[in-house]
């Protein structure tokens, strides 16, 4: 299949960027990564500069992939990664938009590829257990409800893309930042700096520049991990109760 | 003796608590005047950097990622192998060090070995402490499975996912430490040397991704944890950008590569599709307990299948050859990683395989949804149930099993697990072969260190499903923060490292003119191709089966290669500015050397041994032979130079605890 794309070119962060037009000849078997391999190969042949884009695990799981496709992070289909994308949902003569997520907290480095690093800042800001190696206790000494157990896993399985942050409006970090405080919050390992941690967390997100949520719910519905809203609800809780009793922080 | 393995004496059970407890130390207020480079940031490298960091070193840490979050041991599915016990049946530190041994075709070292088993517990512990979301049963309690034809459940899993939540948990502990300013953290970051002074490890040049800027960090001592080198291969079940830079830059300085032909071939991945293909995609070992493998027994099937005039649903069951179950009755379909996959090239090679390529067996569950079907019609009271009812039932069954994996294939390869039979064929997955470590886990380098998978140390030739994790996470935590004080406590009046000195200058000089050279080729090659042709010939002659003249004519085609590589390399861009394609051909250049040495390392080993099968070395019905008189050793290579050829070391290997048996499958 011939098919247009349309692709955002950055040098670097400070130059201005925009969209330039190139064709490819695809097939269908092809993954959306392999068809910009296939392209960057093209372009490398006529000396041309490829299109910088990141990725690395290739199967959904490590978070490292990211743009924009046809307006929306991640493309079309649901509950994938960019790099998971398949070639055969589209079809000869379709024109394709690619551009970086696009965040004041996510700069643009080049090309396709942005700066992701606010999120390592909002989990050192709390998002971990303070426990050091070698001072746990036996493994089964408290046992978990299973449930629990599998809810506090649901919010773990957040990759840290970014993808939430590029379909709101506000460019708002809330779901990223909930999903951590509600996998620790919920275990009892967790739970006893649940109070600190929340506090730290947000402060350090609203540092770093990311917006406020207005339940535009965007996030949820580009998420490719299916991570829900219901964590952004469980973090304004736990946000409220440790604002109230807390004198510390804020 | 440049591989003097410092085992320390006692019985095996106990060397390892009798050596901890008389080890060297370094006071509290020495650590803080000691720093530590820790180069890479997966499950090996985080969990150390942290440790490190809490015990209250200075610590550096580097990955070539944007976050340490990202290292490859993210995407490990299956799970994580340790001693607890929990299932009450039978395990024990004793078995898992026996299995590990004996999996690892008696290629490893007892003693590293059985400290790996006895630390494996409190990796549990740990992970559990920070949170990590193990799979649970209803009491509470945490559940366990078996995982790769081991007799015992001993395995931990969260979902699909292990690896993921493994290094979120280091990855979180690492960002505790990187808030207190114990840890200094260094993303985007690429070691490209490693610098000796006075013929210590004191520091590293690295390359700053965003701004091409070379960088000399200094430190007491320097670890690796930078990953295994399978991408050599060009496809893997690796992530894109593991390579062997960091690993091969200390061999150019004098560390000792050991077993580098020691590589694991997953029978389970999904087959080639074209040559735009630049990752391949394992599906879980789990699926082979219910999935069976087959191919056509008549070579007009397999021909019809291969130009699509048929498909696996029009070959009758008495036209199925299920050649696992057909070669290994007792363990069938369930034999290990190497015997699976070498089964599964030899019916291919025979014309058998059944995609365009020819490079693929069928992986099929019908009789499993027959069987879980009719157990579920019984259950639910349902006397004859029609065929299509079995199937429904079954089907659930099938999903509730699997289903994220069936979902995976099928977003990958557009077709219908439950309709058709799975596609799969072997791939590169892991390498067991690595920087030659003593029980300290110090390369023949004082003060450099090698951690998880950039190290040889505990699986031999072959390793066992959900033992990586272990391993990274059993160095990482629990051994590089002792054994590091054996050499540090020597280093306590050491000054910090001065990295203006000369062996800084020509280290960074030396990166330089590698970057200067690649960028002044100007030829007409992408690095993409060189690396596919490379991986051509690695696949073809030491991939899955080797033989002498193919090993010889392969190292004259990976010279041949390289040396075109200087000649027509053409990469874009300039040194200063973010430039991913200079990253690549700078690993590149060192996987064509890296390739070489697997090459003379398996032309070495004349006998067949776990992941390494020589056509030469095999009994009549071609299982793997063996030869314990000559070869029970380890083959730690110095390098010299592209010239000349690399000198062999031997370790032996000495085994006091366990007999040397064939391994059968029969
Ligand atoms: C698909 C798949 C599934 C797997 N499933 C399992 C499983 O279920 N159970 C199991 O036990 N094992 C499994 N394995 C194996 C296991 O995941 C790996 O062996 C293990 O995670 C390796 O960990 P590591 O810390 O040694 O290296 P890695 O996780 O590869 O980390 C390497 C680190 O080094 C850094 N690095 C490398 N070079 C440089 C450099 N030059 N400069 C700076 N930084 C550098 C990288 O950025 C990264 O941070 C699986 C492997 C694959 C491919
Ligand atoms: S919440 Fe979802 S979209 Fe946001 S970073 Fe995590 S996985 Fe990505
Ligand atoms: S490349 Fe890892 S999630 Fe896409």
């Amino acid at each position: 299949m011939k098919l247009k794309l349309k692709i955002w070119r950055q040098k670097n962060k400070d130059a201005k960027g925009q969209f330039e037009n190139y064709t490819i000849e695809a097939n269908s078997h092809m993954s959306f990564l392999e068809m910009l391999d296939v392209l960057n190969e093209e372009l490398i042949a006529k000396k041309e500069e490829p299109v910088a884009f990141e990725h690395d695990c290739r199967e959904g799981i490590c978070g490292t992939c990211s743009m924009v496709i046809d307006g929306q992070p991640h493309g079309p289909w649901e509950g994938t990664t960019t790099c998971q994308l398949h070639m055969r949902h589209y079809k000869d003569g379709d024109t394709i938009v690619v551009e970086p997520f696009r965040a004041k907290a996510f700069p643009v480095i080049k090309d396709l590829v942005v700066d992701r690093s606010a999120f390592d800042r909002i989990i050192e800001a709390g998002g971990f257990i303070s426990v050091n190696t070698g001072q746990a206790q036996d493994a089964n000494a408290i046992p978990i409800e299973r449930d629990v157990a599998l809810a506090a896993f649901d919010a773990a399985t957040c990759i840290g893309c970014g993808a939430c942050v590029a379909a709101c409006p506000n460019a708002s970090a809330m779901l990223f930042t909930s999903a951590k405080v509600s996998h620790l919050a919920m275990l009892p390992q967790g739970e006893v700096e649940a109070k600190q941690r929340v506090l730290n967390m947000v402060k350090q997100m609203d540092r770093e520049g990311f917006g406020r949520c207005s339940n535009i719910t965007a996030c949820e519905a580009e998420c490719p991990k299916g991570i829900s809203i219901e964590n952004i609800a469980r973090m304004n809780r736990e946000y409220l109760s440790a604002s109230i009793g807390s004198d510390k922080s804020m | 003796m440049k591989t003097n393995s410092k085992i320390p004496p006692g019985a095996l059970a106990e060397k390892w608590t009798q050596y901890r407890g008389t080890m060297n130390l370094v006071a509290p207020n020495n650590k803080r005047r000691i720093d530590i480079i820790v180069v890479g940031t997966g499950l090996a490298g985080a969990s150390a950097a942290a440790t490190l960091g809490e015990l209250g070193y200075n610590v550096k840490a580097f990955t070539f990622h944007d976050s340490p979050r990202r290292a490859h041991s993210i995407a490990a599915q299956g799970g994580i192998n340790a001693a607890k016990n929990y299932q009450n049946d039978g395990d024990s530190v004793y078995r898992l060090f026996y299995d590990t041994i004996k999996g690892g075709d008696y290629r490893s070292r007892e003693a590293n070995v059985h400290r790996l088993a006895e630390v494996s517990v409190n990796i549990i512990d740990q992970a559990v402490a920070q949170g990590v979301p193990f799979a649970r049963e209803y009491g509470g309690l945490l559940e366990n499975r078996s995982f790769g034809g081991v007799q015992v459940s001993r395995t931990f899993y969260a979902r699909g996912q292990t690896g993921q939540q493994l290094l979120l948990g280091a990855y979180q502990a690492l960002a505790r430490q990187i808030a207190t300013g114990s840890v200094q953290m260094y993303n985007r970051h690429e070691m490209l040397d490693v610098v000796l002074v006075d013929g210590k490890a004191r520091g590293i040049i690295a390359r700053n991704l965003l701004t091409g800027e070379l960088e000399r960090h200094s430190a007491h001592c320097v670890v690796l944890a930078t990953g295994g080198y399978g991408n050599v291969f060009y496809l893997s079940t690796n992530a894109m950008m593991c390579n062997v830079t960091a690993a091969w830059r200390t061999v150019r300085r004098g560390a000792l590569m050991a077993n580098p032909c020691f590589t694991q071939i997953h029978p389970t991945c999904i087959p080639v599709s074209g040559d735009y293909q630049s990752k391949l995609t394992l599906m879980s070992e789990s699926l082979r307990n219910d999935g069976r493998v087959w191919v056509p027994k008549k070579l007009e099937d397999a021909k019809a299948i291969r130009e699509g005039r048929k498909t696996a649903l029009d070959i009758a069951e008495e036209d199925r050859d299920y050649y696992l179950e057909r070669r290994y009755p007792a363990f069938g379909n369930l034999v290990p990683r190497d015997v699976a996959s070498r089964a599964a090239k030899i019916v291919c090679d025979e014309g058998f395989g059944v995609n365009q390529s020819g490079l693929a067996v069928y992986m099929d569950f019908t009789s499993a949804i027959e069987r879980y079907g009719k157990s579920e019609a019984h259950l639910k009271g349902l006397h004859d149930p029609d065929a299509a009812t079995i199937r429904e039932l079954g089907e659930k069954v099938i999903e509730a099993k699997y289903g994220n994996l069936f979902e995976m294939y099928e977003k990958i390869t557009g077709q219908n697990p439950y309709k058709y039979p799975m596609m799969i064929y072997p791939a590169i997955h892991y390498t067991m072969g690595g920087i030659w470590v003593d029980y300290n886990l110090e390369t023949n380098i004082p003060g450099l260190f090698a951690l998880g998978e950039c190290n040889f140390s505990d699986h031999g030739a072959n390793r066992l499903g959900a033992s990586a994790l272990m391993q990274g996470l059993a160095d990482g935590y629990f051994v590089i923060p002792y054994t590091i004080g054996q050499f540090l406590s020597g280093e306590i009046r050491t000054p910090k490292i001065d990295p203006t000195t000369a062996a800084f200058a020509e280290a960074e000089q030396n990166v330089r003119d590698r970057i200067e050279q690649l960028l002044s080729i100007k030829g007409n090659q992408s690095v993409e191709s060189f690396h596919r042709r490379l991986g051509h010939i690695m696949w073809d002659y030491c991939g899955m089966s080797r033989s002498a003249d193919g090993l010889q004519k392969a190292r004259q085609m990976i010279r041949e290669l390289r040396e075109e590589f200087y000649k027509d390399l053409f990469v874009p861009g300039d040194n200063d500015e973010y430039n991913p394609e200079l990253e690549k051909a700078l690993r590149v250049a060192d996987f064509l050397e890296m390739g070489e040495l697997m090459i003379v390392d398996a032309f070495n080993r004349n006998e067949s041994c776990g992941g390494h099968f020589r056509e030469e070395y095999q009994t009549e019905d071609g299982e793997a032979l063996r030869n314990d008189e000559e070869y029970t050793y380890v083959a730690a290579w110095e390098w010299q130079d592209l010239a000349k050829d690399p000198v062999l070391h031997k370790e032996e290997l000495v085994f006091e605890n366990v007999e040397l048996k064939t391994r059968s499958y029969k």
